[in-house]
């Protein structure tokens, strides 16, 4: 049973961490830009965006599913139950959220902060970063919402990884499953372990929050 | 410095109108004017900040283009302190360091030490600079527009709203900053005390235009044109 939960706590983490990552890899610079920017259209995508944030994981997971089904486009790279099709399902969930949250911090400082920065000689990738740097608890509380949607998600990830043993069983899929089977003391473990693992993260999340970036 | 028939239009209303206006180096130039006249909307295309409609903007031998980073190397040369400087989070050291890392420039200790000195900071260099008082806050950013020693410096109404010993260290740190590294001051303010005391020339703004232009004593004691009797005598001229 030890060897079980490791095993599933270990998938949980790397699963949702790296679509946390991979996500905000792309979300983070892109609600930098659209913060900064001013652009036509800007509100319609920021309210498709915030739309999006309550995208039902069991929609994302079907999606994924049918991409990545014998018959759908990307059915040739045979990533359907593996850990890879849970990472991008997470992804799909993750990356709207990031992005929003990352669009408001940004907006919130960035004509102060550009104009601040302009003044005193920042060329555009230096007031970028520096905008990024005054917005970062934002974007950091932006990060930790990302990964607890992740972490927390079900419907998705039983859908494209089928809560295989060994294989694609994550935390979540395991209390489902061992909530089905009555062992209520297990499934509660498993709960928080669930708990701690995001707790974990989220105090090295909180540590570059309070400490920024060196310009 | 030089302005060169700047044309600004907000929505339907023009603000400036074929204003044209210059500063040379050691000269330190108030623009007064009563409020909403356009004298900020001024300094920020004189900074490079906001594209005027129409006219130029030349520092030296380049004009400015308002195109992002086109322009980088004029805004290097100059700085724009406002009446409310917003501080980074960081410590205040690291705010006046800030332009120097900007520009990979050396001595940066020695550098930003002089440049707390000047403004009677250094005390506080540790301090987060988003915990000081509205004074320590303007001293700071002087500090930081001026560690970098642009040859303009635009100061706009740089000591609104500060009590009596932050607007004297803050007027002399001007003055000493215009006669040690011979820049080109424009200062815009409706203090006209403020003006009379520390400027070399002055000019009125009124009506879209700069109405009159000379030194300071001549346009306070025997002005040429009457808006500019009327204004400095306070009475209503717009």
């Amino acid at each position: 049973m030890a060897a079980d939960l490791l095993h599933v706590t270990l998938l949980s983490m790397f699963v949702s961490v790296s679509a946390t990552l991979l996500a905000s890899a792309m979300a983070v610079p892109l609600g930098t830009i659209m913060g900064l920017r001013e652009f036509r259209g800007k509100e319609v995508v920021r309210t498709v965006t915030y739309t999006l944030y309550g995208f039902p994981p069991v929609v994302a997971g079907l999606l994924i599913y049918l991409m990545l089904s014998r018959q759908g486009p990307l059915g040739s790279l045979n990533l359907l139950f593996t850990p890879t099709a849970m990472i991008l399902a997470q992804m799909v969930l993750v990356f709207p959220i990031v992005t929003g949250l990352t669009m408001s911090s940004v907006s919130e400082v960035a004509k102060d902060v550009k104009e601040t920065a302009m003044t005193l000689g920042a060329d555009r990738w230096q007031t970028a970063k520096t905008v990024l740097n005054e917005a970062r608890i934002g974007v950091i509380s932006a990060v930790m919402v990302g990964f607890g949607r992740a972490i927390a998600e079900v419907g998705a990830v039983i859908i494209v990884g089928g809560n295989i043993k060994w294989h694609t069983r994550v935390l979540t899929t395991a209390i489902v499953l061992e909530t089905r089977r009555g062992n209520f003391e297990y499934a509660l473990v498993l709960g928080v372990v669930l708990l701690s693992v995001a707790l974990m993260v989220f105090l090295v999340l909180k540590r570059y929050q309070d400490k920024g970036i060196r310009i | 410095m030089k302005g060169e028939d700047l044309c600004k239009s907000f929505e339907d209303e023009v603000i400036l109108d074929d204003l044209s206006i210059s500063v040379c180096h050691g000269e330190l130039l108030a623009i007064i004017g009563p409020s909403g006249v356009g004298k900020t909307t001024l300094l920020r295309i004189l900074n490079g900040l906001l594209p005027p409609d129409r006219g130029k903007v030349w520092l030296m031998d380049e004009v400015l283009k308002f195109e992002n980073d086109s322009d980088l190397e004029a805004r290097r040369k100059m700085a724009l302190l406002s009446q409310e400087p917003f501080p980074l989070s960081k410590t205040v050291w690291d705010n006046v360091a800030y332009p120097l890392r900007l520009r990979d420039e050396d001595e940066v200790e020695e550098r930003v030490t002089d440049a707390l000195e000047h403004v009677n900071l250094l005390e506080m260099a540790d301090r987060m600079a988003n915990n000081l008082s509205s004074g320590e806050l303007q001293r700071m950013a002087f500090a930081r527009a001026t560690v970098f020693e642009p040859k303009v410096l635009l100061l706009d109404e740089f000591t609104a709203h500060l009590d009596p010993y932050n607007i004297t260290v803050l007027e002399d740190a001007v003055e000493w900053y215009v006669d040690e590294k011979n820049a080109a001051v424009v200062m815009v303010t409706h203090n006209l005390f403020q003006a009379k005391r520390i400027s070399h020339t002055t000019a009125l703004l009124l009506e879209k235009q700069i109405v009159e232009r000379g030194k300071t004593e001549k346009i306070f004691e025997e002005p040429e044109d009457d808006r500019t009797q009327g204004f400095v005598n306070g009475e209503m001229v717009f």
